[in-house]
């Protein structure tokens, strides 16, 4: 199908820009890749971009090379940013004396949706699996036991006014068994530092019937009962 | 094909966006991998944790099709150990070797009913014990359990202390202390004596330990699982 020139949208010749056929079908496979998209959704994705290659598919292609580009796991606690440290660990405002342990970044821009947290995080990457083959060494652990042992702010030159050691960790991993698998890990590896590790509690969910919870859940907001003030 | 059974859950590994392989450790079926829709799932991932004990029914076009799955959760094992580590280490290590070990589409029931008494006995005092003795009834039903009956040697059976790791059989105090440097010691709860602990316990995860990794995992250029070496680094750390 190649070489078969196809007129991509009303202002194709104005821009001079052609597609074949096999250009098209690239940009279907790579955009039917992401998560949330099949070959359909895709397809009509890429025709859509087709159809407004000024307003949709250059700003696109360009935000994409840009943020390619530009965007870095941050050296002090993992998160995704432009900048080196991140925008957090930048942050004066964020308590410096609590270090929120996440899974991954998503877990971190749900935490930060909810504003329910001002402190710092620590990225480590997934959770130990001994049958995919993620030990310890393969995630970030050694750096957030050696960012506990040299003060919150991480690498130096951090930008944290203040950091010195954190006084709490808080380790927000999934209650699934390889989560409290790595939790556990993580406690081990942070005892004798002299900070006091947490983790969030389980139970019944907002809007939970308890009707509707399993047995997991509702033996967990048993063990994790507290008095009514 | 289509059939029905219990299962155990071993692991459930992600597939495409929202579905999963999950294995199970079925008393009929043995081993046995399926494809669980939608088992990424809010709702779906409390149900597909390893020790979780399901109600299964999976259905193929064809017998060696890998099929699909779909279960009701019957017993919340995982959940109950999620906060007490030693407790979470034997349930994942039981899962990983049981994944590891056994081979699949196998009919094993004496395996699924050991590991549901593991499972029994996981919030109960003397958990770890019962672990050695699983590891130990799953070496004999793969073919490679040990004779702990009598002195391989001849010696008094009263006075059993050692396996030797050739021949996975009990040796006696006195027919094995000119050897007992290459002897596996063996821990007095295994044979009715003692009440266990810490120190029998990781005598009895290395002796057991020796041998899967000789008779299961070697052949298979296959290390001991990680999981099943960190519930061993915890002994004799633990207290009794």
């Amino acid at each position: 199908m190649a070489g078969r020139g196809v007129r991509a949208g009303a202002d194709c010749a104005k821009h001079e820009y052609v597609m074949t056929v096999s250009d098209i079908d690239r940009l279907i496979q790579l955009l039917a890749r992401l998560p949330g998209l099949g070959p359909r959704s895709a397809r009509r994705a890429a025709l859509r971009m087709i159809q407004k290659p000024e307003t949709l598919m250059l700003p696109l292609a360009a935000a994409l090379e840009r943020a390619a580009e530009n965007i870095h796991a941050c050296s002090a606690c993992g998160n995704l940013d432009a900048g080196d440290p991140c925008a957090i660990c930048r942050d004066p405002g964020r308590d410096a004396g609590v270090i929120c342990v996440v899974e991954a970044v998503g877990d971190l821009w749900a935490i930060e949706r909810s504003g329910a947290f001002k402190g710092l995080y620590h990225v480590v990457g997934g959770t130990l699996s001994a049958l995919d083959g993620r030990g310890p060494a393969q995630l970030n652990i050694a750096t957030l036991v050696a960012r506990v042992q040299a003060g919150a702010g991480g690498a130096p030159g951090a930008g944290q006014p203040g950091a010195g050691q954190p006084g709490e960790v808080i380790l927000a991993l999934s209650a699934t068994v390889d989560g409290q698998t790595t939790a556990h890990y993580i406690a081990e590896r942070l005892e004798g530092l002299g900070v006091a590790v947490s983790r969030l509690g389980q139970g019944v969910p907002v809007g939970g019937e308890l009707d509707y919870l399993d047995d997991g859940t509702l033996s967990a907001a048993f063990k994790a009962r507290r008095p009514v003030s | 094909m289509h059939w029905t059974d219990d299962g155990i859950v071993l692991s459930a590994r992600p597939h495409g966006e929202s579905s999963a392989v999950v294995q199970l450790l079925t008393r009929g079926q043995g081993r046995h991998a399926g494809l669980v829709r939608g088992g990424q799932g809010k709702r779906a991932r409390g149900i597909y944790q390893p020790g979780n004990l399901v109600a299964a029914n999976w259905t193929a076009r064809l017998a060696e099709h890998l099929g699909n799955y779909t279960c009701e959760l019957v017993e919340s094992h995982a959940a109950r150990v999620l906060d007490d580590p030693p407790r979470l280490a034997a349930l994942s290590a039981a899962a990983a070797v049981s994944e590891t070990a056994l081979p699949e589409r196998e009919p094993h029931p004496a395996c699924f009913e050991g590991f549901l008494a593991l499972l029994a006995a996981l919030p109960g005092d003397h958990w770890a014990e019962v672990y050695v003795r699983w590891e130990l009834a799953l070496l004999a039903e793969l073919g490679f359990g040990l004779d702990l009956e009598s002195c391989a040697a001849g010696g008094a059976n009263d006075q059993l202390a050692y396996v030797s790791p050739k021949s996975g059989r009990a040796v006696s105090l006195a027919a094995g202390e000119p050897y007992r440097d290459k002897l596996l010691p063996l821990p007095g709860f295994l044979i009715g004596r003692g009440g266990g602990g810490a120190a029998e316990v990781e005598q009895g995860l290395a002796l057991t330990g020796f041998f899967l990794e000789r008779h299961v995992f070697a052949p298979h250029h296959r290390d001991l699982p990680a999981a099943r070496r960190r519930l061993a680094e915890r002994f004799p750390a633990l207290p009794a």
